[in-house]
């Protein structure tokens, strides 16, 4: 606990009845570049501002070197901002925006000189003092910002999505700068931003986050080569996710061949998944020495690699880069090596209810009654299990032919079929396996098969 | 020839529009008592006007004095009330901020005689005797809704995160309302001061249902009065005359600062 600046416990959150934020807790050290990672609305920026104390928490506290500072109002807090799309003060030129906070501090005059002309030549800005901020270009006005929220001298800075508003070119840039601002003067950072890239490019440590739950802590290299989900693994970098089958430790097969892992402990005969990422399979013309073949589908230039997809002979599609090109419709040779083996535990393995027998050909749950076979000698009203396998659940164009109505909420392509999670209207999920096409936000109609549904007392 | 009767189309339009005033103005340098007359060019008028030299000079002078005095006090009112208003309005999200603006829209919509009759009614059923207290709450409660309007498209345009960027650097809610919200809507608030400054000044029904009968006029109501009894005051010309070239002086500054103002964001 001792070098933890920040320590967030149990931190909860709901907006309107929806629970943005689900038990979220993790430390910041002191001088670490943190970064919370997410898509939009996981919840990555109420965390930061609730840091900030803009706004408080529904459960939980937050610490700051060991204090609580829940009762502590924004406006004592030693901790500064980096707003999205900057939030500079219009009506004041730059040297006021930065001196802003010291004069609130009531400073001297010419300490709080010293300390503008000292900021703004750590962003490169000494000559821009008078100019109006509106005349400045997004990068400068983003380094005035930086320099606004520095001359304060904060214990931690926040920064929200602060170069997300800046062109490639420009944001890779400001990226280094800002990594060289912390190494230099060793403050704390905590970074929100939806940019795996950026992500990866700047932190110390990255907190994956999605719909309001955290999914890997780690450092860059944790997250990006071994994951410990599909969405992690999904959501950072290119990557092939496969279903596996743990055989024994260290031996795992997956798209029809058995091959040597360094993971151990899953137990054996287990299913599992499986990622490789597109640049850790070995690719080459003769086939002998490959431990699989798969003939290529589409090629593309991508200026430093060439990305490819190949289809193997027993129909799984792989994505694979490599700076050679290989023709389309070669027959080519492919080496997974044992260490670029990520071996995930399931989080799921078939779609699991709670219900309600209704008669004894009906049961209840997803609030709909399906058709199914029930166990003799239970009773109506009775609570069971129920079981649908991943796919055997029907998806339907038009949500008003299904028993329920639901929308796609996230996909995950599995070389050989896509991996669903659907939404119904209830907000209760469902996992459904499909070789057909659907775009994350279609809405479906969903049936189920009486056969299909096992209920287990 | 489509070009020249377009052309005289708008010279028209504008001729029809301000022949009333062009008149008054002409009129207002000739001692005729019946406009069309025209009894020679002479600057008396103007000058019985400012020195009072004419029947009725004191009550004109109450009256323009009770104009002003109305006009700035409820203006003022008006538009801290109003800016406070949109504040909060633009807090809100969804349902309840379409509600409130809509709500807010409706006194503007309504017909003045309405608005007056109904507040004629509100202070008697109070028991508030009419006078300056009636006259100038009756004028905030018209004038505050425009105040309303023009202040919301500042705050609309606003980053949100200025507010929150003033506290994060150290402001109280107070200061940040001060050093950063108050200056960011300014020119909202000053527009809408501007527009419920002229409300007040025109404004004639509401007053006349408000006044009482302790003998408080306004301009509006003074003229109202003078043209049943006295067929209008020479005298009024060359006040009208004035009040329309004040207004006109101001919009071409106006509209020049603006103009220039553009010129340099450009630049």
């Amino acid at each position: 606990m001792a070098n933890h600046i920040i320590d967030i416990q149990n931190l909860s959150k709901s907006f309107g009845g929806k629970k943005v934020l689900d038990n979220i807790s993790f430390y910041v050290r002191q001088g670490e570049f943190v970064t919370l990672l997410g898509p939009s609305g996981c919840g990555k920026t109420t965390i930061l501002r609730q840091i900030a104390g803009f706004i408080s928490p529904d459960e939980g506290c937050i610490l700051l070197d060991g204090n609580d500072i829940a009762q502590i109002p924004p406006y004592q807090r030693p901790l500064n901002t980096v707003f999205q799309r900057y939030a500079l003060f219009p009506h004041l030129d730059v040297y006021d925006n930065i001196a802003f906070g010291l004069k609130l501090k009531k400073e001297p005059q010419e300490e709080i000189d010293k300390k503008v002309r000292k900021v703004l030549k750590l962003v490169s800005m000494s000559d821009y003092e008078d100019r109006d901020v509106e005349s400045l270009s997004g990068g400068q006005q983003q380094r005035v910002a930086i320099a606004r929220a520095l001359v304060n001298q904060p214990k931690v800075l926040l920064l929200d999505e602060p170069l997300a508003a800046l062109d490639l070119k420009m944001r890779k840039d400001m990226q280094i700068e800002l990594k060289e601002m912390h190494e230099k003067l060793g403050i704390t950072f905590i970074y929100v931003t939806h940019d795996q890239e950026e992500a990866l490019t700047l932190s110390d440590t990255i907190v994956v986050l999605n719909e309001g739950k955290i999914q890997q802590i780690g450092t860059p290299a944790d997250i990006y080569n071994e994951p410990q989900n599909s969405f992690v693994a999904d959501f950072i970098g290119e990557s092939n996710i496969l279903n596996g089958r743990m055989i024994c430790d260290r031996k795992v097969e997956f798209i029809g061949h058995e091959f040597n892992c360094v993971d151990e402990g899953f137990g054996d005969d287990v299913p599992v998944d499986v990622v490789i990422r597109p640049e850790d399979i070995y690719i080459m013309n003769q086939t002998e020495g490959a431990q699989f073949t798969a003939k290529v589908k589409s090629c593309t230039f991508k200026g430093v690699h060439y990305e490819m997809y190949v289809e193997t002979e027993n129909g799984f599609e792989l994505q694979i880069q490599d700076y050679n090109a290989f023709a389309v419709g070669s027959t080519v040779g492919l080496v997974i090596k044992p260490q670029d083996i990520q071996v995930m535990k399931k989080e799921r393995v078939c779609n699991t209810f709670d219900g309600t027998v209704v008669d004894d050909s009906h049961v209840c749950f997803l609030g709909e009654d399906f058709e199914c076979r029930v166990p003799a000698g239970l009773q109506s009203g009775a609570e069971v299990k129920v079981q649908v396998p991943f796919d055997k659940i029907e998806l339907l164009d038009y949500q008003e032919d299904g028993a329920l109505a639901g929308e796609v909420h996230f996909l995950l392509y599995k070389g050989d079929h896509y991996h669903l999670e659907i939404k119904t209207d209830d907000d209760d999920r469902l996992w459904v396996d499909t070789n057909d096409i659907w775009d994350k936000g279609d809405l479906v109609g969903i049936s189920i098969a009486a056969d299909d549904i096992k209920v287990i007392a | 020839m489509k070009k020249f009767f377009a052309q005289a189309y708008v010279w028209l339009l504008l001729l029809l529009l301000y022949a009333p005033l062009i008149f008054i103005a002409i009129f207002s340098f000739t001692q005729s008592k019946v406009m069309g007359n025209w009894a020679g060019f002479t600057f008396d008028v103007y000058k019985n006007f400012f020195t009072g030299n004419f029947q009725g000079s004191s009550a004109l002078y109450a009256a323009l004095l009770n104009t002003l005095l109305i006009a700035v006090v409820s203006a003022l009112v008006a538009t801290i009330m109003g800016t406070l208003a949109a504040i909060s309005f633009y807090n809100l999200r969804g349902r309840k901020k379409n509600v409130l603006m809509f709500v807010n829209n409706i006194p503007m919509i309504n017909p003045d005689i309405i608005t007056g009759v109904s507040l004629f009614l509100l202070f008697v059923f109070l028991g508030i005797s009419k006078g300056y207290l009636t006259v100038i709450l009756a004028h905030i409660s018209f004038c505050t809704p425009y105040v309303v309007l023009s202040v919301m498209p500042r705050l609309t345009q606003m980053n949100p995160n200025i507010y929150w960027a003033a506290m994060d650097l150290g402001a109280t809610p107070g200061q940040a309302l001060r050093k950063v919200l108050i200056p960011q809507l300014f020119p909202g608030m000053l527009s809408g001061f501007i527009l419920a400054f002229t409300m007040s000044l025109d404004d004639f029904a509401v007053t006349f249902f408000t006044q009482g009968t302790i003998g408080l006029e306004t301009l509006s109501t003074y003229i109202y009065n003078d043209a049943r009894k006295n067929g209008l005051t020479l005298e009024l010309r060359p006040l009208m005359t004035l009040i329309f070239a004040f207004v006109l002086i101001v919009l071409l500054v106006i509209n020049l600062r603006s103009a220039k103002q553009a010129r340099n964001n450009k630049k």
